[in-house]
């Protein structure tokens, strides 16, 4: 397809009660750079159903346009509805740049659309830029368990995209919102829609766990040393308002469940404080966890390679240590 | 029931480490394995026919002869026939060319196998770690897909798929033919038995090159066809320079760390 605009696209997730998911308003930060360089307006994209919040989030948090798709069929996502509508709109405005939340739903949706505009997609970027000698994005992604990064180029295809890691961008502070809405009607019947949700099977509110959206992450790894060893990490979590993480050492022992990895076979996740407790760092679990702002590294051998990463390491026994935390934090808060 | 792995070879990334003096990756004696999401793919398929035994399950791989091991491993493992894609003119594809190709391959073999009710990959390859080729051949192939998958279980005309969710897991009711992709779930893939070991090694596996695709739009295929171009690769900056807390006791580590970390605004 070729570029109709220098137009910069965001796409801005709903949850389903029509607020933004963080990543698309983070997106907004280099997304601006990125519309100023390719000399483009910045635009945000929402679908959903009762989406005003998101519409006047995308508003402030810094685009320039907000296109809105509404309709029953977005309430809960679909793979067939979202890319249909997506399709529809770069179809018809033609835009250089689309950045998606490397999300579930963004990892999803971007290689089904990339597919059906037969163009070039960089999954989970680390990195935006816009490449000096041709103009073309320079898509910057981890490889090969975090073990090398790759810059990639979409040269002779548009709209280039890409999917980019939550939590590696901050959200501007909020400011007025200026944004011109475009509303775009268009409907998905019924018939187009291929997949059914049968039932949602609800974790109890305790093990719930929105990893990627955490603000402080406290997790455990093979120090944990058992199901219970997790007892005083949760309580660490508890008292810093934290999710609770794990690796993947401590996750296939069994001692937790799956949805509280972190790290290349689990979530990446990019909070502002990240603790690791008996953690040793495996590049697989740095893959997921090092674009943390900062990180707490406890472990008992000095010469974890986790140290490497952290901004404050203790080497010592996290039994101590932690329960020592928990104690301190006590204090301090009450 | 009739369902396609796609499966492929990959380093054990666990397993490559870094030349502190050139800083670029050692690639050489890492071992080849089946990626571990296509295990699951393949245990997804293999539970499934548990419930089913007329289940054929069939794999296909696109890569270099040596692949063919990788093959025989899902053979071993639950696999009822398997083959490989592979051609000078298909290397250097990104996931866009791939997921043409194998859409090409799938046709392909479907004309001996039959129409494929289900097509399982593994969520992503922990070598490129893109999770991009089972959508993508899903839409090349028109079907509905389901990502994240944890488990699958046929009903009639379709599948109910267990997705991994961050709210809870969701079961998804998805109608034949799809494209179902999978992460790890909570229990182990089964291990091969000797004998089928045995007979996947006397097992011929044939091979799917260019001539067998006379109508492939060859504008579409490996590095010339790839919409993607990779501009340069390097090894990641560790982060250098922490605060290394050493005190005499845990509680004086954690009254510092508490304190460094109110100082600096973090909590």
């Amino acid at each position: 397809m070729e570029a109709k605009t220098k137009d910069l696209w965001v796409f801005v997730e709903t949850n389903a009660d029509g607020s933004a998911k963080n990543v698309g308003l983070e997106l907004l930060n280099p997304g601006r750079m990125l519309a100023d360089k390719q000399g483009g307006a910045l635009v945000a994209v929402v679908i959903g159903c009762g989406a005003q919040s998101a519409v006047e989030a995308a508003g402030v948090y810094g685009a320039d346009k907000v296109i809105l798709v509404e309709g029953e069929e977005y309430r809960l996502y679909t793979t067939d509805a979202y890319t249909a509508a997506l399709y529809h709109l770069i179809e018809k405005y033609g835009p250089t740049t689309m950045l998606i939340g490397a999300t579930p739903t963004g990892r999803d949706l971007g290689p089904r659309l990339a597919c059906r505009v037969k163009t070039g997609l960089t999954a989970d970027c680390t990195s935006l830029d816009v490449d000096e000698e041709s103009g073309n994005m320079a898509w910057t992604r981890p490889a090969f368990g975090g073990n090398l990064m790759a810059t990639i180029l979409c040269p002779d295809h548009r709209p280039q995209l890409g999917t980019v890691r939550p939590g590696v961008f901050k959200r501007i502070q909020p400011g007025e919102n200026r944004a011109e809405v475009i509303l775009e009607s268009f409907h998905v019947c019924p018939e187009e829609i291929h997949t059914r949700l049968l039932k949602v099977i609800q974790e109890t509110a305790s093990e719930l766990v929105d990893l990627e959206g955490a603000e402080i992450v406290v997790s455990g790894g093979r120090g944990v040393g058992s199901p219970e060893g997790f007892a005083p990490i949760r309580e660490l979590a508890d008292i810093l308002g934290a999710t609770v993480g794990a690796s993947r050492a401590a996750v296939d022992a069994g001692w937790i469940a799956h949805a509280h990895q972190v790290g290349q076979t689990g979530k990446t996740v990019g909070p502002k404080l990240y603790i690791a407790c008996g953690i040793s760092g495996a590049i697989q679990h740095l893959a997921g966890m090092s674009s943390s702002e900062v990180i707490v590294a406890i472990n008992k051998d000095p010469e974890a390679p986790i140290f490497d990463v952290a901004d404050y390491g203790i080497v010592g026994d996290i039994f101590e240590v932690v329960p020592a935390l928990i104690e301190m934090l006590r204090k301090t808060k009450g | 029931m009739n369902i396609l792995v796609c499966v492929k070879q990959v380093p054990d990334t666990t397993m490559i480490k870094i030349d502190p003096v050139t800083n670029t990756l050692i690639r050489d004696g890492v071992p080849s394995v089946v990626n571990p999401f296509d295990g699951y793919a393949l245990e997804a398929a293999a539970r499934i026919k548990d419930q089913a035994p007329d289940t054929k399950i069939v794999v296909v791989s696109m890569g270099p002869e040596q692949a063919k091991n990788a093959l025989k491993e899902c053979l071993a493992i639950a696999a009822d026939k398997a083959y490989l894609v592979s051609g000078q003119t298909f290397g250097g594809s990104d996931t866009l060319a791939t997921s043409y190709i194998l859409s090409r391959a799938i046709r392909k073999i479907e004309e001996v196998e039959g129409r494929f009710d289900a097509i399982f990959c593994g969520k992503q390859a922990i070598d490129g770690d893109t999770a991009q080729v089972g959508p993508e051949i899903a839409e090349w192939l028109s079907c509905p897909q389901v990502t994240y998958g944890l488990s699958a279980e046929a009903v009639e005309d379709g599948l109910e798929v267990v997705k991994e969710g961050d709210d809870g897991n969701q079961i998804i009711g998805i109608d034949f033919p799809c494209v179902v992709t999978f992460t790890k779930p909570s229990w182990d893939p089964r291990y091969p038995t000797i004998k089928r070991k045995m007979a996947a090694n006397r097992a011929e596996i044939p091979t799917l090159g260019e001539d067998a695709f006379p109508d492939i739009d060859t504008s579409r295929i490996g590095l010339k066809g790839s919409p993607t171009k990779v501009k340069k690769t390097f090894v990641p900056q560790r982060k250098k320079g922490g605060v290394l807390i050493q005190e005499e006791s845990a509680a004086e580590a954690a009254q510092k760390l508490t304190i460094l970390l109110g100082e600096a605004h973090i909590i």
